[in-house]
């Protein structure tokens, strides 16, 4: 039995329990202050569920998404975006895009777990939630197809990884392409969510199904950049030739989507300004409440600054990388924030210009809300710590690196495979010989 | 091909007394529906039944209801005085909490008006015919009544996920932490109508007769007649959501109201009654 134990652990490169007594106490105390945030959110957490949310919590009958919701769009967008950007790599064979599968798809599952913490304190039955969705599905309702096809997408990336760590390179591919369509069906569902409500002008529409995919792929990107530079803060030995490569491959993806999400948030607020259901949210983000929110963290922090300074970074400028990522983590954050509540502002009367709706609702987080949105987010960074150091950095096989017969190419960072009896200069002219 | 050309001045002159009733009432509904559509701009229209049938103003007046009896309100707006004595009776009838409601009135307030310088509104769950909230319920907790299309809750299936909230255009649903479920108004179905009365805790209360509650499928019924008549206009919120609601409204001042009544003076003269 430990024989076995042993041999798998030995597979799966898992360092186990003795790489995290081993760490540093400067790191044990930062897993520390996680771990303790998130039992301080759990407590708190369930302290509401007891007390009944509607004392607690800030939402209100008008307002009745808030923080927890965004929060758990947040974490749902980065997962499905981890598993998206992934997929190029280690589904789609793009070869510059393997290495980072692996952490990929722990953050993935991380995130995805994170999230169903978050919404497990704002349903307030979530017991029931597990017996109706199966014995009374509603099957022309988002929220069921959101909530089933994410339950079947976490089953997907948690195959997907033991496969990928069992080094069984078909199945992993084969879990990891059902487990990228069924993440973007649930995701775009996510966004249908909200895109279907024809009596909310700021969400209806196809507009945030599609933006929710795209939006998706750059926090995906952010993440993986954030969480491989600052696993290479904890330990360098992460970074080799191909692990840069594939941080430079991110980054210039990255790159890519920070500017098509421009495009989408400037024809977004060009339209919304000429439509009469949209113009006071968006006058709300352009001068209004929500301006510090939409021009700091959206537009500053979430896409101006990273796009510049990953621009600024070429991709090998890991620190600027780590910075960049890391800020653009908390835009993005608000940028969740920013789709869920102002979609509510405006109460469903103001049209009728009646004295009860004349004013924009407001609402702001309860330190309950704020506390249940804690218990996710630091369960995933006690996560990510944890598994840094348990799983030895995610780090891959030699074999998974460079197969044999092959090389990594001095000149491309590709990998090469040399014919009989050549050496590695001739094959590199054989790949690079100019027609 | 070519069209034979037609001497509209040697034509002789048929008079209005051939064109027959059946004739001159779509006429009129196709004005009314074009009246509609320039008067209404943003509140007035009329809609009520699934699919393309309209209880008025879309050209036809609907001969079937979908449902039977077709429960239905008419709120007639000018009569409301804003007493709240059906939000109490409401509240007491089906042990609304205090941090809820099923039903309020809003108040709309006007400048530079002659006569009226505020309004009353009344709002409630339109029981729409597409409705939103059923749709978006991801456990079919909220429902359509197959029978009088009232929209009800079967609160042991609510999650709690107010996604019904959010979808609802009518802002007509909130949570209720002692049902644990989102709670709404059932034009009292399950304390009222379902043990034999005719009339909700809110029409019942109301001493103007603003609320006016029925069954549209019932021509001798008065909401039958307050909704089937060409005269006064009637409308209901926020049609572009196209949801088809039962929660009609009017002006109904006691007059025009006493005409619709009385059979309908302005009714059209037809051989048979001459």
């Amino acid at each position: 039995m430990s024989r076995t134990m042993v041999d798998i652990s030995k597979k799966w490169g898992f360092h186990g329990v003795e790489a995290l007594k081993n760490a540093s106490p400067m790191y044990k105390f930062t897993m520390g202050i996680f771990a303790l945030l998130a039992l301080a959110g759990v407590t708190v957490g369930l302290h509401g569920m007891i007390k009944g949310y509607h004392h607690v919590y800030g939402v209100t009958r008008e307002i009745s998404w808030g923080l927890l919701i965004s929060t758990y769009i947040f974490c749902v967008v980065t997962s499905t975006g981890l598993c998206i950007i992934s997929s190029i790599g280690h589904v789609f064979g793009g070869e510059a895009f393997m290495p980072i599968a692996k952490r990929a798809v722990f953050m993935s599952i991380v995130f995805m777990f994170g999230g169903f913490c978050i919404i497990f304190f704002d349903i307030e039955n979530p017991f029931r939630m597990a017996i109706w969705n199966v014995l009374s599905p509603n099957f022309v309702s988002n929220m069921w197809w959101m909530g089933t096809l994410y339950g079947l997408y976490l089953v997907f990336m948690v195959i997907e990884y033991f496969f990928l760590l069992e080094q069984n390179h078909t199945l992993s591919r084969l879990m990891g392409f059902f487990g990228l369509l069924v993440g973007i069906a649930a995701h775009s569902n996510l966004g249908a969510v909200f895109g279907m409500l024809h009596g909310r002008p700021f969400w209806y529409g196809p507009y945030l199904p599609i933006y929710f995919i795209f939006s998706a792929a750059m926090s995906g990107g952010c993440a993986i950049l954030f969480f491989t530079t600052l696993g290479w803060k904890i330990n360098p030995e992460i970074m080799n030739q191909r692990m840069e490569r594939a941080v430079k491959a991110v980054t210039q993806i990255t790159i890519f989507l920070i500017s098509v999400i421009i495009f989408f948030t400037i024809w977004k607020i060009i339209t919304g300004m000429v439509s009469e259901g949209k113009e006071l949210v968006i006058m709300s983000f352009l001068t209004g409440s929500y301006a510090i929110n939409f021009w700091v963290f959206e537009i500053f922090l979430g896409m101006f600054l990273p796009l510049y300074l990953l621009i600024r970074s070429r991709g090998n400028n890991f620190n600027l990388i780590m910075w960049a990522t890391g800020l653009m983590m908390v835009g993005i954050f608000f940028m969740r924030y920013d789709i869920v509540i102002p979609g509510q502002m405006e109460s469903v009367y103001h049209s009728l210009g009646v004295e009860e709706a004349a004013q924009m609702l407001t609402y702001t987080p309860s330190f309950h809300e704020i506390m249940a949105s804690l218990f996710g987010i630091a369960f995933i960074a006690f996560a990510y710590f944890a598994g840094e150091k348990m799983l030895n950095g995610h780090q891959l096989e030699k074999h998974e690196i460079v197969p044999e017969g092959g090389y990594i190419c001095p000149g491309c960072g590709a990998i090469h495979f040399m014919e009989e009896g050549e050496t590695e200069e001739e094959a590199m002219k054989r790949h690079h010989r100019i027609w | 091909m070519k069209f034979p050309k037609i001497d509209f001045d040697k034509m002789k002159n048929e008079g209005t007394s051939s064109v027959t009733p059946k004739e001159r009432r779509q006429f009129l509904k196709l004005g009314l529906a074009i009246a509609g559509v320039y008067a209404g701009g943003k509140v007035l229209s009329l809609t009520s039944i699934v699919g393309t049938a309209h209880a008025s103003g879309g050209g036809t007046l609907v001969e079937k209801y979908p449902y039977n009896p077709h429960y239905s309100m008419v709120i007639r707006q000018s009569l409301c005085i804003d007493c709240e004595k059906c939000v109490d009776k409401c509240n007491e009838t089906n042990d609304v909490p205090e941090y809820g409601y099923r039903t309020r009135i809003l108040t709309k307030k006007y400048t530079g008006s002659l006569d009226r310088q505020v309004e009353f509104i009344p709002v409630l769950c339109n029981h729409c015919n597409s409705a939103p909230c059923v749709r978006a319920c991801p456990t079919k907790a909220t429902y359509k009544d197959p029978v009088t299309g009232i929209v009800r809750m079967e609160s042991k299936k609510c999650i709690g996920c107010k996604t019904c909230m959010l979808a609802c255009p009518y802002d007509a649903r909130y949570f209720s932490a002692s049902r644990r479920a989102v709670d709404k108004c059932d034009f009292c179905w399950e304390k009222r109508l379902s043990k034999g009365e005719t009339q909700t805790g809110c029409s019942s209360a109301c001493p103007t007769g603003a609320r006016t509650f029925g069954n549209l499928t019932d021509p001798e019924n008065i909401v039958y007649k307050l909704v089937h008549q060409l005269e006064e206009t009637i409308w209901v919120l926020r049609p572009a959501d196209d949801t088809k609601p039962n929660i009609f409204y009017m002006k109904g001042n006691m007059r025009s109201v006493d005409n619709i009544l009385n059979e309908q003076k302005f009714k059209l003269r037809t051989p048979a009654n001459t």
